[in-house]
């Protein structure tokens, strides 16, 4: 069977399927935004037990990441297969430190006893065990789509070594970064939501 | 056609024969969208036998008010199954995945869908979601008792297998996004030369609104299923008020989800309704734009109602007052329809044959299933019978007498197209009969006994309750009666009946200009399309 080739089609389910993913973390927000409205001290309080630190240094790098990921695209279309292969070696490593300085972060913060359903959340007022336990579950949920986008990001890259991926047919790269972005996007998100403005 | 062709259309032509595999992986690796959607058929209507199963079971034990039949644990694990088997493995992929796949690309003249792979993903997703259920029933500390609605707290703390289940629904919701994402793409770009967004099918309409809700609500569905894990795994507590969490919360995720998804049900059957009534009342679709607009406007109005399941649950006034408002809204596009296909059949030459039949019973029972569904959206009288057997009855109205009704309408037109052989039509009109009778008797009485107060999801009741419960029980003996003779008919006809012929009801649609079966790759050309999809001036009698 002759497989015709649609890259329109193709990037209007990438589109599609990240719409989907906003409406999965929509229900994290949705929580989010009620239960600050009925705990704003005590999310405040949680807040502040966040380390702005390690969240900016991974809006910084994810960032960067982000435009490593576009960097690949322009290249693809120039056919310039290392740039393309550097950057997107580049994304993926974003990607792993982002990841590792998340490792960081929660290790910090559960040995201070910060963790769903620890005795120190037991024992404060309830709207804290919220606050972190949404943080948990929402950053966790973004953690499992960096460790997805990467891998697939280095999948794609095998694909571009392998010459199956150039600049007559990249529509695979380009849904890769733009998955990745809203990887990114996402992430835009949640850094305020949990490090700044409370 | 010429009559030697003719002479033998049957399951050796077209795509059941023309490929490179043999055997069984032939078909569960087949990317080719009619295996697909007959992989979807069986699978779902081998569900929907199930669910029927346990219906009946439950219909048994409540046959008098205090059977000994089985215990509580027993009966609310069968309400629960029975709910989960017929929502989540029947009636939400059913028709997308079975006749959306069998008949949407043939319908905009297409060689397939989009995705071809990512259609065979969905329909192994669904099987592995499946498969997980079923594990879930016969392991750990046995099958979930929560009701299909897994409302916490309840679902968080009993030690029933909600867990695995659970696991299981969120896989399908993936497989119900990837084929409504599918669908919303084959639909945008592979329509054949010709094929206009005025002249697409009704059916495909419905599909198309359908696939967008698919995509936009389940990932809400999914986020809340995930939820439930983490409360039962890790202990999250966020729908725990001992620990800050609020209960209503998840009803709402919950919600803001199965609202929309009863449309997911509903949707394709309006469609197939759509396609069935112009083409036995030989007259063009009274309103084309209207009822394919409505499919839009329900789409997109039904996303706003969900807190209508929620009036008892402790919402502000405001907010019940909103939500009731919104879903009388709701009623407008149905009620649309239900005109539109009425004045379609006004002065039609109407033909009463099997399809057009279980066509006529939809606008009937989903009419029933609507108007009852205002009583319930109506705050005030919604407390009076909020979790009795009305809303029971109502439901299955809808999503049976309603969704499964168009399902069996569906496989009555159609799949003598993909077979290539028919069914005998008077046992099918007997079964169709009894199915209808035995359908009210159930459900009608049902709804009255809610009326007088008896509560659903309960295994035992008041004595006063008993005879209604028998003339019900008795309704679901006919009905099961109906639905095997529809069955042996249909699936004996489809094997060994006369040959169907290429357009043996007279369609306009372009399913009907092929060949019977249809050849793998559907058209031998690609068509251009140059009519609508109602216009009969050019088919002849059937
Ligand atoms: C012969 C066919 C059927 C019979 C006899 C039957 C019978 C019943 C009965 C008696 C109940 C109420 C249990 C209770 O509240 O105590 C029930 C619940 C339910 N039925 Fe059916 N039913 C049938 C078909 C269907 C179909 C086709 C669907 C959907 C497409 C469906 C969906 C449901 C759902 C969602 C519930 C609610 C379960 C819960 O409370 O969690 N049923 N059914
Ligand atoms: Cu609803």
């Amino acid at each position: 069977m002759s497989r015709h080739r649609d890259d329109t089609g193709a990037k209007l389910g990438m589109w599609l399927f990240l719409f989907t993913e906003l409406f999965l973390f929509g229900g994290l927000f949705l929580l989010y935004a009620v239960y600050l409205s009925r705990y704003p001290r005590e999310f405040a309080a949680a807040g502040r037990e966040m380390h702005v630190v390690f969240g900016t240094a991974n809006t910084a790098i994810l960032i960067t990441s982000s435009m490593l990921a576009a960097t690949a695209v322009s290249a693809i279309q120039r056919d310039e297969r290392r740039r393309v292969l550097w950057s997107l070696g580049g994304t993926v490593l974003c990607a792993a430190i982002f990841l590792f300085n998340k490792y960081l972060e929660w290790s910090a913060e559960i040995s201070h006893g910060f963790y769903p359903n620890s005795p120190r959340l037991a024992a404060g007022p309830p709207g804290e065990s919220v606050f972190f336990s949404l943080y948990y579950l929402t950053v966790g949920l973004h953690g499992l789509h960096v460790l997805i986008g990467g891998t697939l990001l280095i999948w794609v890259a095998v694909r571009v070594r392998r010459g199956v991926v150039h600049s007559g047919d990249y529509v695979l790269l380009e849904n890769g970064a733009l998955y990745w972005h809203l990887v990114d996007l996402i992430w835009i998100f949640i850094f305020p939501l949990y490090y700044l403005i409370l | 056609m010429s009559s030697a062709e003719q002479a033998q259309p049957c399951t050796e032509g077209g795509f059941w024969r023309d490929t490179g595999r043999t055997g069984i992986t032939s078909w569960i690796f087949s990317t080719d969208h009619k295996r697909i959607g007959l992989l979807y058929f069986y699978s779902t209507f081998g569900f929907f036998l199930v669910g029927v199963m346990l219906g009946l079971l439950i219909r048994l034990d409540l046959m008098t008010p205090a059977s000994t039949l089985m215990g509580p644990q027993t009966y609310n694990a069968l309400f629960t199954v029975h709910g989960v088997v017929m929502i989540f493995l029947f009636i939400i992929p059913g028709m997308p995945g079975a006749f959306g796949n069998l008949v949407m690309p043939i319908q905009i003249g297409a060689r397939d869908v989009a995705f071809p792979r990512l259609n065979l993903f969905s329909w192994w997703l669904y099987i592995i979601g499946a498969g997980i259920i079923l594990t879930s029933l016969f392991t750990g500390n046995g099958p979930p008792d929560t009701g299909w609605t897994f409302y916490v707290p309840f679902s968080a703390r009993t030690s029933t297998n909600v867990s695995l289940a659970v696991l299981g629904v969120f896989t399908i919701g993936f497989s119900s996004i990837l084929t409504g994402l599918n669908f919303i793409t084959t639909i945008h770009r592979l329509r054949a030369e010709g094929m206009t967004w005025g002249r697409l099918p009704l059916f495909t309409w419905s599909l198309y609104a359908t696939a967008w809700i698919q995509l936009l609500a389940t990932p809400v569905l999914g986020i809340t299923l995930a939820l439930i894990l983490a409360e039962r795994l890790l202990g999250t507590g966020l729908f725990d008020p001992t620990r800050g969490g609020d209960p209503i919360m998840y009803q709402h995720l919950f919600w803001i989800y199965s609202h929309p998804a009863v449309y997911i049900m509903i949707l394709p059957g309006m469609g197939v309704v759509s396609d069935i009534i112009p083409v036995f009342a030989r007259k063009p679709i009274f309103g084309y734009k209207m009822i394919a607009f409505s499919s839009l406007a329900i789409a997109a109005a039904g996303s706003l109602v969900w807190g209508h399941h929620m009036f008892t649950s402790g919402m502000s006034d405001t907010a019940i007052l909103v939500f009731s408002f919104l879903t009388f809204i709701v009623a407008i596009p149905s009620a649309i329809k239900v005109f539109n296909w009425v004045s379609t059949l006004y002065k039609g030459s109407i033909s009463l044959e099997a399809p057009m039949l279980f066509a006529l019973s939809f606008i009937l029972l989903f009419s029933i299933g609507g108007l009852t569904g205002l009583i319930l959206g109506a705050a005030a009288t919604d407390i009076h019978v909020h979790d009795t057997d009305f809303v029971v009855g109502h439901f299955h109205y809808v999503m049976f007498g309603g969704a499964g009704f168009a399902f069996i309408a569906a496989m009555h037109y159609w799949l003598p197209k993909f077979y290539g052989r028919r069914y005998a039509e008077k046992p099918a009109i007997v079964g169709w009969a009894l199915m209808f009778v035995g359908f009210n008797v159930l459900y009608f009485s049902m709804m009255v006994l809610g009326l007088k107060g008896m509560p659903r999801r309960y295994y035992h009741y008041l004595p006063e309750f008993a005879p209604l419960n028998l003339v019900a029980t008795i309704g679901s003996w006919i009905l099961a009666l109906g639905l095997i003779i529809m069955l042996v008919n249909l699936f004996r006809g489809l094997f060994r009946g006369e040959p169907a012929g290429d357009n043996p009801w007279g369609g306009a649609t372009l399913e009907w200009s092929i060949p019977t079966p249809p050849a793998t790759e559907n058209f031998e050309q690609e068509p251009v399309v140059t009519h609508g999809p109602y216009d009969f001036t050019r088919t002849g009698e059937p």
